[in-house]
């Protein structure tokens, strides 16, 4: 079943020369993980925006094609109905972090309170939240005395409670401790184990490579791929487009090691580790 | 041995009985540092301290002799800068060189002193085609440029990076290592805090971890790579490489895929 039908998608913004996307085409099933890769300003933030419909309602500008989310289309409905379906977590969780609320937990209820939830299901799902991204003890202090990464798993749990069948994060670990961005990683599975689709913009591609089912690679507003992370993780010229292959793949590439099933270079630790054999 | 900063005994809480650093004593020289840990491990509430914007509760923190119990941040500007995490918390003028200007004219420089320091500084991040541009029109990522070019151009004989590499892509990367090697080739002192082992484990001569306000772990970034369970204790993992050459059982500690690959050449591995 398809969640998301991107359709020829063209936008500029309103003080912009160029096209921020050219025509991007792309089809997400329900249940998958979508890792979207490529460098700044490749249009990676612009088309989570255009997910959720802050491109264009929000930021007006020119649109043209379609965007079709869990039967909604994006032009044609309003924010208030996509929030319902479709979550988005902010690339810096200051933006996002309401600053109306004096502790975690309210701040995580706010938007359980917009939509008129009752109160036992209300505390039901933000206990939830607050224990999948492991900040539950800090439920009593004011979101603005946490770190940078605490903050930003507040702003995930914001979005989690909320319980859309989709989530867009735009690179949600980037302030995060190693085991912090594992646990984001873990829960962003478990939530796609039940049944949620995501897409997420993310920079550590170790951790695309190992959880994702399909990258989409862009580059100045184009989608230059869309397909499974050992394809598009093995395109020898992947580095032009300003994004590194995995460390995995970049060894086994000098190393002249391929994957015996797959006839592909390892993107994996498990799979180096296989393909590469022994050191001794 | 250059010990602009030495650190004794340090303790610091935001609430009484909350304490967030607890007897940190270190001495910085003339290695590249990176400090590692846990969110909430105490690594920000340290770098400003060591910036003057705290104060410590009970021991001390000598910037190039001055106790910085003494001085005000401004007094100790001259002589270290801080990139903060979040740039929106540095960044406040309306256009990007006025901005980076900033600096340099607050410690006297004179205007076209500061221009030029400003200039260099912007073409070292490459935003010297965005000087006009007010900065909250620019990304994340162009705005973590703007801080950093800020303090370069402040020509400081420390630097301090707050996570440099939030939000960058892997040009952005190579460009702020790049920019670290040049401060420290010129006989700078940098200290970065940072959550990206590879970078770390690419980058810097020494490692420093910090877990529950305290320094768990200090030595060359070997070392403190090869320490697997202590790691584990602070919450961190070893970078990509150092893992791969553990998992294959090799006992020597990688740091980069160079030294695995030239490494697994020497060798007559199976399964080619």
């Amino acid at each position: 079943m398809k969640k998301i039908i991107v359709d020829n998608l063209k936008y500029r913004y309103p003080s912009a020369q160029e096209l921020a996307l050219k025509g991007i085409s792309l089809e997400i099933e329900k249940g998958q993980f979508i890792g979207v890769i490529g460098p700044n300003g490749a249009g990676k933030s612009t088309l989570c925006q255009a997910l959720v419909g802050l491109v264009p309602h929000f930021y007006h500008g020119a649109y043209g094609g379609s965007v079709v989310v869990d039967g909604l289309e994006v032009l044609k409905s309003e924010i208030s109905a996509l929030a319902l379906k479709v979550g988005l977590v902010f690339q810096n969780p200051f933006t996002q972090v309401t600053g109306a609320k004096l502790t975690v937990y309210d701040e995580v209820a706010f938007g359980l309170e917009n939509m008129g939830l009752d109160r036992a299901e209300m505390i039901e799902r933000i206990d939830r939240a607050l224990t999948l991204l492991d900040i539950y003890r800090y439920k009593d202090r004011n979101p603005f005395d946490l770190s940078g990464g605490q903050m930003q798993r507040l702003a995930i749990a914001s979005i989690i409670a909320m319980k859309p069948q989709i989530i867009v994060l735009d690179e949600p670990t980037s302030q995060l401790d190693p085991q912090g961005s594992e646990e984001v990683f873990k829960a962003v599975d478990k939530l796609k184990s039940e049944g949620m689709t995501l897409v997420m913009v993310e920079h550590k591609i170790e951790k695309i490579a190992e959880y994702a089912d399909k990258v989409a690679l862009l580059s100045g507003g184009e989608l230059v791929d869309f397909d499974r992370p050992i394809r598009v993780f093995s395109r020898p010229d992947l580095e032009r487009y300003g994004v590194a292959a995995p460390v995995y793949t970049r060894i086994c590439r000098d190393l002249k090691i391929k994957d015996e099933k797959t006839g592909l270079y390892p993107i994996t630790l498990e799979g180096a580790v296989a393909a590469v054999g022994s050191l001794e | 041995m250059n010990s602009s900063i030495v650190v004794e005994d340090l303790y610091f809480a935001y609430n009484k009985g909350e304490e967030v650093l607890k007897g940190i004593s270190l001495v910085f020289d003339e290695r590249s540092t990176a400090i590692i840990g846990q969110n909430g491990a105490g690594k920000t509430t340290f770098a400003k301290l060591l910036k003057g914007l705290l104060k410590p509760d009970s021991g001390s923190i000598s910037i190039k002799g001055i106790d910085t119990r003494n001085t005000t941040a401004a007094g100790l500007s001259r002589h270290i800068g801080l990139i903060f995490q979040n740039p929106n918390d540095q960044i406040f003028k309306s256009n990007v060189l006025d901005e980076v200007m900033f600096g340099p004219l607050n410690i006297m420089k004179e205007e076209k002193r500061a221009r030029d320091l400003a200039l260099g500084a912007l073409e070292k991040v490459g935003l010297e085609n965005e000087l006009e541009q007010n900065p909250y029109d620019l990304t994340l990522s162009q705005r973590k440029l703007i801080a950093i070019a800020s303090v370069l151009a402040m020509d400081t004989e420390i630097v301090i990076f707050d996570e440099p590499t939030i939000a960058q892509d892997h040009r952005g990367k190579e460009m702020i290592k790049g920019i670290i090697r040049e401060l420290v080739g010129m006989g700078k002192l940098v200290l970065t805090i940072m959550h990206d082992m590879d970078f770390v484990a690419e980058t810097f001569e020494r490692t420093i971890v910090f877990s529950q306000g305290q320094v768990a772990l200090d030595g060359s970034t070997r070392e403190v790579f090869t320490r697997e369970q202590l790691l584990k204790e602070a919450g961190l993992e070893r970078p990509h490489v150092t893992r791969l050459g553990a998992k294959l059982g090799c006992s020597h500690t990688f740091l980069t895929a160079e030294e695995f690959v030239s490494f697994a050449k020497k060798c007559d591995h199976r399964g080619r």
